[in-house]
Parts: structure tokens; C-alpha cells; sequence
């Protein structure tokens, strides 16, 4: 008796405690959580319910998109939020579905790890009166109402491709650093780059395509493994922010500096020091705080049901660095922010993102 | 009874014994991988950059495979070395943003100290609690990680948070050998001569062989326990100054895996799980065997997601093998007792 | 391999029935489930939309894997060993799913095969354990970077995705139509949790469960084959882990070789939670099913409140924590209460301290 006892006592301390926990996270609880039932946006039009989700959270590069998006959702007089896993993988998008799903947002801005694999969480959070919109990276699209590109695909690849091939004399051998596997915007440029190598640059062989997944330490080890195991490796090309970020640093600190070119896409922020040692001539990007912008607006005129994602349509967004106010839909659902940027060491000062 | 005579220490028994050690056949094992993945691509071993990454890449895992054994060998595990690591990795760029004029030496012996506290949370609970490490380190593994996480968040400390000098040790060398080597060879050989050497690291083996029979001799088990925690979380903690030092990048996922990698490269060195035997050398050896192959796979032409398995499929065979050898052993000890009797099934 | 020391337990016999109820009621179980009662009230005032049908949905299914391994897992750690590798055979169960319906295979025939290739891993962790005789932490923890390992090789870093539409209905759908709170699936673990409840509870092969983990050479010596059972137990863990991966790859729609990663901190931690002793032969399944709803419902309550993932880790491994210390810390407490009363200094480490060798 004397150790039931205990042990209810054990028991009800641990639940108190454990309640007590639970209430204290939960009056943290930021906005967004006002809206009584699941997203009825049909008479909740002012409340712009506006939640982002990258591909993974720690990346500087959505830190700007997501940042500026926040500013411009909160322009309009929307509640913003921002979640994501913090690894470069679909199955756990796809728990965040679900939950932005149960708490009926207004709207979820994604960046998806998988063109397919999400399909179903977003199939059941439009059925739960959320809208769909995908930025940055895709989904097939009958799984989402609209895609806001940052630029046109096949101009990303093929900017890549002309920057690496002028570094390098037009022949040799190049490397491709790309994010993950199944990450759908760089596999779409690196099918790109593939078909125009094999069209414009026959000289120049594609040794290898290897993932960084989005990750630090795995892209520096993986730029390093590349580097010994192809010992007349000319050029590598990173089309993700994070991946040239540490191929550069490693790079700079290594015997093949200036031997070996590096390029790709990345912010002037984490590359101003490697353009100005040398380490990368040019790399390109567009602006990643004009894309959150962008999917922001978007994202209201879904909610205010100005428009459907049908090829045609037009919506405006502000606060551009472009000024440019007007967008028109595509085919697919695709609205396309505009032309890549290349950054070199005389431009990268008037930048800071 | 027949008498037990005593081996002569001969010369020639000496070299016997040394090469039957379980550390003989790592440092081979360690050459002949080099001398492969060399023979398939000179600059592995020969490169300037490939001499400095063979003897750079490996030094933060063995000083994690050095905290782990001191653990291990009193029966114990710490799970939690990659978070500490982690946290103290981004401590250490922390406070290097925050107060851009402290001196280096005095961050790097924070962020240690910062590990140590987080060590002595593990021995603590250990010690006191008498529940099996596996079960708390379990969680604090995911504790000291989702504390990390919380703090961090989506920030990460960047090359431009950190001065140049502090990056430069990293990968800096002295006479051919970088510093962060030197940094793991000084930790072994200290940690070496305190385990072999002192009373309180050989009561360590004996309390990994026999708790009991340790406590009933009078060795001061908890006190011992505790302070092999604090020990493995300093040692974690200088290794997530290494770890700043060398990626310079320090997210929330820093560090990430490597706890099951220390433990495989402690057992692959001869560390037993079981306690009580094996020695740090061999545990900084093991985790320059690991750490060799996974980069000289790729070399090979193995794709280097293998490496997971490898490790894997290292740890089964190493722990096997031990068991084999032991069994075999206290079969012929009690042979050499009663050699007219048939050995009987070996108590587990 | 497990100790020999008398302690203060006493062997298990069946208790007269009045008993019986009498623990059922006051005992361990019930205090988990008051506990699980106490989160779930609190979360539906604390956390909002925690009161939609789609809560249960979402929060069972997210669970369903822990569900189904904690079953067996029970019955290992009730016999004094251990599964680590739990989480990486969920990954290399999905992994070979879907390779296998890459490369052509029927669904069916290629969940059947990675149930196999779950009962041979689980077979070879059972084998090494009980054969060779090395202790299952250690023999896990190689496993579960093997199987890990394993996984990831066999698809790089590709994941599959897309897989026929009938067979993720099955994990996925309703059980009475969209909007409503449970799911489908959760007739699979209904099964299985009233086989292993009466396994474990209700015949002998489960009183000699209870009893390798008391006291594993006793057992042996009263005729019981300690091998053949912790092997079938150890298979059994394999098996039902891949069938937790099939699910996996149809509820998420991705076979990818970190899937699941680190389940096996939320099993290890819903098992000691629910009551059963990390030194074996104490607890039950009762306890148990609570122990993963309450941890469900902590999750659950906790994304709703958009804490991170990694937050929740956190909490899973508090509790866990938690949970080993609290009787120690109350064992201590009386300790120290009842040397104070006798004005005696109190060593908790006294010898003759009754106290099991501590398995690793």
C-alpha cells in the first residue's frame, strides 16, 4: 500500500507538472488561432491566414524569402507563420501538412521536397478549405492551385552552364552540387543543364551529380570527395544556396583554389567573401526577398478568390524591388518573378540578402 | 593441481603479444586502406590537401571515441556526446558574436567547461539514479539536441561570426601536421596515462568488470561513474571547439549521428561493450580506421552512402569477435586449471 | 546474463482475483491512464482545434508505428533485453517496399518480402543474442546502424514516391467516412494488441516471459527455453517493425532510408513510461497502450501549438528521463526520511542494497 501510494503521488506530480508544461508552451501561442472552425475563407475574407513552409528551416536563403514575406503579409493585414523541418525531406512536410490542415490556415506557401510525394496531405488540406500554393520548388501540378517561379527554368540552367563553360575554357570536366534527391526545382535545372551540354558544349563532361541535401557539413565533405576522386575535375556547379556556400569555403582553403571553378546559385551575403578572394568569379540568383513578396500576394488573391490559378488570371503584389505591380498567370498555374541576376565582385556590394 | 608457471618475458613473447592485439590489427587495417584507396588515386595520401584532410578528418571523432571508451570501459554508454558536441560547437560561435573581444583561449575553455556541466547532468542521473546509462543518455541525447535546437533555432554561426585566427586553427599545420591532430594525439595520450596508469582510471576497468565486487572492495563506484561522465562531456565539449574550428558553420543539426560513430569506433578498437577492458589508444584508433574508410570509399568507387552500413557491420563483427576470443580464452584458462577435465559450456 | 541477486520482488503467481482488480485499478496502469486523461483535458482548453475529429485522426496515425512495435517490444524488455534497431528496420522495410515496386513488383508481394527481410533481422538479433551471447544493447546498437545503413544504400539518396491509390487508402482512409476521427488502419493494431495481450497475460508462454526476466537461469533450469523464446521475440520485433515501415511508405507516400529515424527513442520511451521495468519482469500491456497514447497526445497537443518537431523530442525525452528517475528519487526520498527519523547518515549506494546488476 505504502508503494502504491508512492507511486500515485510519483504520478500526480509528473502530471502536474506535465500540465502545468503544456499550458505554459501553449500561452506562448503566436496568432493565427482565432479562426473558430476549419478555414472557411468563404466569410472570413479580411483574415489573411498566411503560413509558410520551406523546404527546411536554418536555410539563409528562405530566411529571406520567408522574411520578407512575413513583411508583406503583415502589409495587408494578414497573420503570418512559418514552419518547416529542419531536414531537406518530404515525409516530414507532410506532417506539417497535416497540422496547418488541422488548424484550417488560410493559406500555405510551400517549398516541396517532392514533386508527388505530398499530393495526398495537400489533397485533404484543400478538402480542409486551405489554399495551395507552392513557391521556390514544385509540386505536380493537380496537387496545388498556383506555382510562383523565380525565374524561368530552362534560363537557370542554361545561365549555369554559359558561366561554368567561360571559366573553364569550354572543355573539361564539371561536377554538379545539387541539394536533395528529390528536391524538384534543381533536378528540373540540372535536366536542363544536362540537354544543353549535350546541344551546346560537347566538349565539356559531366562527371558526377552529387547531394549536398541542403546540408553544411554534408555538401563541404561531399565538394572534398569530389576533389580527390576526380583528380582533372575543372569546374563544379552548385545550384543551391547552401551547397556553393560550403563547396566555396572549402574550396578557398584548399590546394585547387582558382584551379577548380566554382558556380552556381547563392546569396551575396554568404559569398561576398569568396568573390572577393577569388574563390568564385560569378555565381547567379534572383531575388529571394521579392519571391516571398510575390507568393505573398499571391497567396491573398487566392484568399480573396480574385483568382484560381488559371492561366490568364492576373493579381497585383507590392513592394518589389523591380517595381513591377502586375502578374500574369501562366500555363500550369506558373507565375514567374523574373530573370536571374549574375552577381560578380564589382556588383555584390549593392546587395543584402 | 599442476602448477601455473609464469610465460617467460621474452623478447620474442613480447612482439607475440604485441601483434596479437586487438590495436596491431586496426593500425593494419588502417594501412591497408590507405595504401588502397592510394594506389587508386595518389593524392589521397600524397595530395597536399589529401595528407592534411588524412590526418585532420579523423581527430574530432577520435577525441568522441576517446570520451566514449572512458565510459564504456566502466559499463556505461553515453549517447548524448553529439548533442553536447553541438551545443558547445555553437556556444563557442556564440560567444564569439556576442563578445567579439573575448580571447580565444578564454571561449575555448568556456564552451569545455559548458560541456563538463553538461556531462556531470549525465553522471549525476547516472550515479544517483541507478537507472542504465543507455536509458538516460537516450534521453538526453534528445534533450541537450532539442535544447540546442531551441536555442539556435534556424540561425547559424557564420564564417564571418567567427575571427579569422579562430578559423585558422582549424586548419592550420605545424611541421606537416595540423593542429587539431595534435589537439586529438595530446587527448589521447593524456587520457591513456590517466586509464593505465592512475587509480582512479584503473578502478574504472575494475568497476566495468564488476560493480559489485568493486563497491564491496570499497571503491567509491558513484563517485567514480560520475566523474567518467563529466570526463566524456569535456572531452565532447573540446571536440565541438574542434568541430567550430573546422566547419566553422554551426547549425542545430551540427554533429548529428556521431554518437553511434564514437561507440563503433571505440568496440571496432578493442573497447569491450561489456566493460572493463580495452584501451583509449584503441578507441582513437578505431575512429581513424572508421573515419579513413568512409573517405576512401568514394575513392574506391563505393558510393559513400555504404558508409552507414559499413559501420554497422563493423560493430556486429568487432563485438563478435571479442566474445570469440574471450570465450576461447576462459576456455583455456580453465583448461590450464584442469587440464584433464572437459571444458564445460563457458558461464555467459 | 541477467543477475542472480534476491531482491525484494517476489516471484509472480497469479493473484486471487480480488487483488487482480484491486492493482488494475490503483496500480501503475491506472495512473498513466488518469495521467493520459489529465493531458487530453488540458489540451482541449490549452491548445486550439484540439477539439476537431480530425485531432484523433491525425494524432493515431502519427503514433500507429510506436503503437504497433511497442507490442512486442514489451515482451522484450519484460524478458531483460533490448531492441534498439526498432526505427532503422521501419526505414529498410519501407526502403525495400519500395524499391521492390520500383523496379515492377506487385505491392502486395513487395510488402510480403519486406516483412520477411523485418523477420530475418529481427532473427538476427535474436541469434546473437541468445546463441553467441552478446548483450542485446550492444548487438542493437550494431543493427541499428546496419539496417540503417542497409536502407540507405539500397536507394541513395533517391526516395520513391507514388504507389497504387487502393493501398494508401488503406492506411490512410477513414473508418467511417472523411471528417470522422478514426482511422482505418486501426483495426491491424487492434489485432495484434488482443493477441499479444492475451499472449503475454493470459498463457503460459507469457508467465515465462515473467519469468526469464526475473531471473533468466532459474528459468532455465525450471524447463523453460529462455533462446527459443527471446529469439521468437526478437523476430517478432523485426517483423512487426517492417510492417510499421509498410505503413509508413503508404501513409507518407515516400520510401526513403531515413524514414523513421529515432522512432526507436519514442517505443523505448512509451514502453518504460507504461510501467515496465528496464531490468525486466515487471509490467504490462495495459500500461503500455497508455503510455504510447499519452505520448501521442503530448505530440499532438504540441504541433497544434506549433512547437517545433525537435521540441517535441525534447518533451519525449524528458518524460522518458522522468519516468526511470521518479522511483528512484522517491526510493531516496523514503531513504532519507526514514534516516532522518533514525538520525542514521544515509549512503544510497550502501552495499547489501538490494539492486540488480545493471544490464547494459
Amino acid at each position: 500500500m505504502n508503494s502504491l501510494r508512492r507511486r500515485a503521488a510519483a504520478v500526480t506530480g509528473m502530471s502536474m507538472l506535465l500540465a502545468v508544461g503544456l499550458a505554459a508552451c501553449s500561452s506562448g501561442e503566436p496568432e493565427g488561432s482565432e479562426s473558430p472552425g476549419p478555414g472557411d475563407s468563404g466569410d472570413e475574407a479580411v483574415s489573411y491566414d498566411i503560413t509558410f513552409l520551406p523546404k527546411n528551416l536554418g536555410n539563409p536563403y528562405f530566411d529571406a524569402s520567408d522574411n520578407a514575406g512575413k513583411a508583406a503579409v503583415e502589409s495587408f493585414g494578414g497573420t503570418y507563420k512559418e514552419v518547416g523541418p529542419t531536414e531537406a525531406a518530404p515525409d516530414a512536410q507532410v506532417t506539417f501538412i497535416n497540422t496547418l490542415s488541422q488548424q484550417g490556415v488560410g493559406a500555405i506557401v510551400l517549398s516541396a521536397n517532392d514533386p508527388a510525394a505530398l499530393c495526398d496531405a495537400l489533397a485533404q488540406a484543400k478538402e480542409a478549405g486551405v489554399h495551395v500554393l507552392t513557391f521556390d520548388s514544385d509540386v505536380n501540378p493537380e496537387c496545388r492551385e498556383m506555382y510562383v517561379a523565380a525565374s524561368n527554368t530552362e534560363l537557370i540552367g542554361q545561365k549555369q552552364i554559359d558561366i561554368i563553360a567561360e571559366e573553364i575554357g569550354g572543355s573539361g570536366q564539371i561536377a554538379i552540387l545539387s541539394a536533395s534527391a528529390n528536391a524538384t526545382n534543381q533536378n528540373a535545372w540540372i535536366e536542363v543543364m544536362k540537354e544543353y551540354l549535350a546541344s551546346d558544349y560537347p566538349d565539356i563532361e559531366l562527371v558526377e551529380v552529387v547531394y549536398g541535401d541542403d546540408d553544411d557539413q554534408t555538401s563541404y565533405d561531399k565538394t572534398e570527395a569530389l576533389l580527390s576522386q576526380y583528380p582533372d575535375l575543372k569546374g563544379i556547379i552548385a545550384p543551391t544556396t547552401v551547397g556553393i556556400a560550403a563547396a566555396a569555403r572549402y574550396l578557398s582553403t584548399s590546394e585547387f583554389k582558382g584551379q577548380v571553378m566554382l558556380t552556381g546559385l547563392g546569396t551575396p551575403n554568404d559569398m561576398r567573401d569568396f568573390v572577393k578572394d577569388g574563390t568564385v568569379l560569378e555565381f547567379a540568383l534572383w531575388n529571394p526577398k521579392d519571391l516571398g513578396i510575390l507568393a505573398a500576394w499571391a497567396a491573398k488573391a487566392l484568399i480573396d478568390g480574385d483568382i484560381t490559378g488559371a492561366e490568364g488570371e492576373t493579381f497585383t503584389a507590392e513592394g518589389l524591388s523591380s517595381e513591377v505591380t502586375e502578374f500574369t498567370i501562366g500555363a500550369d498555374g506558373i507565375v514567374v518573378l523574373g530573370d536571374p541576376f549574375v552577381f560578380t565582385a564589382d556588383n555584390i556590394d549593392d546587395f543584402d540578402f | 593441481m599442476s602448477a601455473v608457471t609464469a610465460p617467460e618475458r621474452t623478447f620474442r613473447r613480447r612482439v607475440a603479444d604485441l601483434i596479437k592485439r586487438r590495436e596491431t590489427s586496426v593500425v593494419v587495417a588502417i594501412v591497408l586502406v590507405v595504401a588502397l584507396a592510394t594506389s587508386v588515386n595518389s593524392s589521397f595520401a600524397f595530395g597536399r590537401d589529401g595528407w592534411r584532410n588524412l590526418l585532420l578528418t579523423p581527430s574530432l571523432l577520435v577525441v568522441l571515441a576517446v570520451a566514449q571508451a572512458v565510459v564504456i570501459i566502466s559499463k556505461n554508454i553515453d549517447l548524448s556526446v553529439s548533442a553536447v558536441l553541438g551545443l558547445t560547437a555553437y556556444a563557442t560561435g556564440e560567444m564569439f558574436t556576442a563578445w567579439p573581444s573575448l580571447p580565444i583561449p578564454v571561449v575555448v575553455v568556456v564552451a569545455i567547461a559548458f560541456g563538463s556541466g553538461l556531462g556531470a547532468v549525465n553522471g549525476l542521473l547516472v550515479s544517483r539514479a541507478r537507472v542504465p546509462s543507455l536509458v538516460i543518455t537516450l534521453g538526453t541525447l534528445y534533450i541537450f539536441r532539442g535544447l540546442g535546437i531551441a536555442w539556435v533555432g534556424s540561425a547559424h554561426i557564420k564564417p564571418s561570426d567567427v575571427p579569422d585566427s579562430f578559423e585558422r586553427i582549424g586548419i592550420a599545420s605545424v611541421l606537416g601536421v595540423p593542429v587539431l591532430t595534435m589537439v586529438a594525439i595530446v587527448v589521447v595520450i593524456v587520457a591513456a596515462f590517466v586509464l593505465g596508469s592512475t587509480r582512479p582510471g584503473r578502478e574504472l576497468y575494475a568497476i566495468g568488470s564488476n560493480e559489485e565486487a568493486a563497491d564491496l572492495y570499497g571503491l567509491r563506484v558513484q563517485r567514480r561513474v560520475f566523474f567518467s561522465f563529466v570526463a566524456s562531456g569535456t572531452l565532447a565539449g573540446l571536440a565541438g571547439v574542434m568541430y567550430a574550428a573546422r566547419y566553422v558553420m554551426v547549425d542545430s543539426q551540427a554533429g548529428s549521428g556521431l554518437e553511434l560513430q564514437s561507440v563503433a569506433g571505440a568496440v571496432v578498437g578493442g573497447v569491450a561493450i561489456t566493460g572493463g577492458s580495452g584501451t583509449v589508444i584503441g578507441a582513437a584508433l578505431g575512429a581513424v580506421l572508421l573515419t579513413t574508410i568512409s573517405r576512401a570509399l568514394p575513392i574506391v568507387g563505393v558510393p559513400d552512402f555504404w558508409q552507414q552500413a559499413l559501420v554497422g557491420a563493423l560493430i556486429i563483427a568487432a563485438i563478435v569477435l571479442d566474445r570469440v576470443l574471450a570465450n576461447r580464452h576462459a576456455r583455456r584458462l580453465v583448461q590450464e586449471r584442469e587440464p584433464n577435465v572437459e571444458p564445460a559450456e563457458v558461464a555467459r | 546474463m541477467s543477475s542472480t541477486l534476491i531482491d525484494e520482488r517476489t516471484a509472480p503467481t497469479a493473484p486471487a482475483t480480488g487483488t487482480r482488480w484491486r492493482r488494475l485499478l490503483f496500480g501503475r496502469d491506472a495512473a498513466i491512464i488518469a495521467l493520459l486523461a489529465v493531458v487530453w483535458l488540458v489540451a482541449l482548453f490549452a491548445v486550439p482545434h484540439f477539439n476537431s475529429p480530425s485531432t484523433l485522426y491525425y494524432l493515431l496515425e502519427d503514433i500507429f508505428p510506436v503503437l504497433l512495435i511497442a507490442l512486442p517490444m514489451t515482451m522484450v524488455v519484460i524478458t531483460g533485453e533490448i531492441d534498439l534497431s526498432v526505427g532503422s528496420m521501419v526505414g529498410l522495410g519501407s526502403v525495400v517496399v519500395g524499391a521492390l515496386v520500383q523496379g515492377g513488383m506487385p505491392f502486395g508481394t513487395a510488402a510480403a518480402v519486406a516483412l520477411a527481410v523485418g523477420a530475418v533481422g529481427g532473427a538476427l538479433n535474436g541469434y546473437l543474442v541468445t546463441k553467441v551471447g552478446l548483450p542485446s544493447l550492444a548487438v542493437t546498437i550494431g543493427t541499428l546502424a546496419l539496417f540503417r545503413g542497409l536502407a540507405v544504400s539500397i536507394l541513395g539518396n533517391r526516395s520513391v514516391t507514388g504507389f497504387p491509390q487502393e493501398w494508401k487508402d488503406l492506411a490512410q482512409s477513414r473508418m467511417f467516412g472523411s471528417g470522422t476521427a478514426l482511422p482505418s488502419i486501426i483495426w491491424l493494431f487492434v489485432i495484434l494488441a488482443v493477441v499479444f495481450v492475451t499472449l503475454l497475460h493470459f498463457t503460459p508462454t507469457g508467465r515465462a516471459t515473467y519469468a526469464i526476466g526475473m531471473n533468466d537461469e532459474a528459468a532455465r533450469f525450471s524447463g523453460i527455453n529462455s533462446d527459443r523464446l527471446k529469439l521468437g521475440l526478437f523476430a517478432a520485433t523485426g517483423a512487426i517493425s517492417a510492417l510499421a515501415g509498410i505503413w509508413f511508405v503508404l501513409y507518407y507516400n515516400t520510401a526513403r532510408g531515413d524514414n523513421a529515424t529515432g522512432l526507436e527513442l519514442s517505443v523505448v520511451a512509451a514502453v518504460l513510461v507504461g510501467g515496465v521495468s528496464i531490468f525486466g519482469g515487471k509490467g504490462g500491456l495495459p500500461g503500455v497502450i497508455a503510455g504510447v497514447l499519452l505520448i501521442g497526445a503530448l505530440r499532438s497537443a504540441l504541433r497544434l501549438a506549433d512547437v517545433s518537431s525537435d521540441a517535441i523530442n525534447v518533451a519525449t525525452g524528458v518524460l522518458l528521463v522522468v519516468t526511470v528517475i521518479v522511483p528512484s528519487l522517491v526510493l531516496w526520498l523514503g531513504r532519507v526520511r526514514k534516516a532522518l527519523i533514525l538520525g542514521v547518515r544515509v549512503r544510497s549506494g550502501a552495499p547489501g542494497a538490494p539492486h540488480r546488476e545493471e544490464e547494459l
